[in-house]
């Protein structure tokens, strides 16, 4: 009758992730695998409406569907936005409270330099070259075709001299 | 089509019996001012000796939101007739205005009674200006400090009826 069950982890034994995700309650999400929350002070990308291009931050989530959005520095009215028609961006406002005003949020966003931040990111700047491609006219694009071909002249110049450097 | 709130002001016709009658005064939620007026005599025929032959109406405003930027909680009381009987509930509901909330709950009947307009009755709509006062846990779970959550699933809309890629969701 000596078999040794298993003995209950005496309580100073860590428990495992698992248990301590479901024991943290509300900060379960802090393992989560997402990286971009829905949460007071997220910087969004509009997607659609007279704003679709801007972007602005969350206020204040009004349940889960719509949040109140502002951007004052953005010319983005504070209003109730769906999440439908916005994508969220891996910026976000530290420290902004929970219903803030257009002044504190354009101050927050002065602070942190969030639009400089947004315009300098991979993403700000592939949208830009996108836009600007897209209005381009037919002698644009004619000009950008020779701009391209007189850089592949040099790159062929360059390499073709190397590998002839290389071989003598 | 959004809903207002209006405020309809009414009484019945000055009689020899009853030079100066009682003046009624009714808040309530309706897409236009037309059917504000149908439903105040709707309900004023309802609980006083008085109907639209007989009375008239002195004033209609419009009711606006005092700060129609500000998260609110509603709780919303109702009577609605079903198919089988008539019923009391009570719901909740988190949006900018009254005007909002009220129309949050048509929507919601709609869908899970299927219940039309004609057959519901607002009877009172409050701001709840506590946390505590919420009852219900769907408006609760919205009231958690440090609330956030990812969205999960998302499927972009593309315009061309053929791509080259499968859409991606995450």
């Amino acid at each position: 009758m000596s078999v040794s069950v298993s003995p209950c982890p005496p309580p100073s034994w860590p428990r495992p992730a698992c248990i301590r995700a479901s024991l943290a309650g509300q900060g379960r999400l802090d393992e989560s695998n997402f990286q971009r929350f829905v949460e007071v002070g997220r910087v969004v990308l509009l997607s659609s409406g007279p704003c679709a291009g801007k972007i602005a931050v969350i206020a204040e989530i009004i349940d889960h569907n719509r949040a109140i959005i502002d951007g004052p520095t953005t010319s983005v009215p504070r209003q109730a936005f769906p999440y439908r028609h916005l994508s969220l961006t891996p910026l976000r406002l530290t420290k902004l409270p929970r219903g803030a005003g257009s002044g504190a949020i354009r101050k927050q966003i002065e602070k942190e330099g969030t639009v400089t931040r947004w315009e300098n990111s991979a993403w700000a700047k592939k949208r830009a070259s996108i836009q600007k491609r897209r209005s381009l006219n037919d002698f644009a694009r004619f000009e950008v075709m020779l701009a391209k071909k007189a850089r592949r002249d040099v790159v062929r110049k360059v390499v073709a001299k190397a590998a002839k450097a290389s071989k003598a | 089509m959004g809903f207002q709130e209006y405020q309809v002001i009414g009484r019945h016709l000055p009689t020899e019996s009853d030079p100066t009658p009682k003046i009624y005064r009714m808040r309530l939620f309706t897409p236009n001012e037309v059917v504000a007026k149908s439903r105040f005599w709707y309900f004023l025929r309802q609980l006083k000796k008085v109907k639209k032959a007989s009375g008239e109406i002195i004033g209609v405003n419009v009711i606006h939101e005092k700060k129609p930027l500000k998260v609110k909680n509603f709780g919303i009381w109702l009577r609605y007739d079903s198919r089988s009987g008539t019923h009391n509930m009570y719901k909740e509901f988190r949006e900018l205005s009254r005007a909002d909330a009220v129309k949050a709950l048509y929507q919601d009947m709609a869908a899970r009674h299927r219940a039309r307009f004609r057959s519901i009755h607002i009877l009172r709509v409050v701001e709840l200006e506590k946390t505590d006062d919420v009852r219900r846990p769907y408006i609760k779970q919205l009231l958690v400090p440090g609330l956030k959550f990812p969205l999960p699933h998302r499927v972009g809309k593309t315009k061309s009826t053929f791509v080259a890629r499968r859409p991606s969701t995450f």
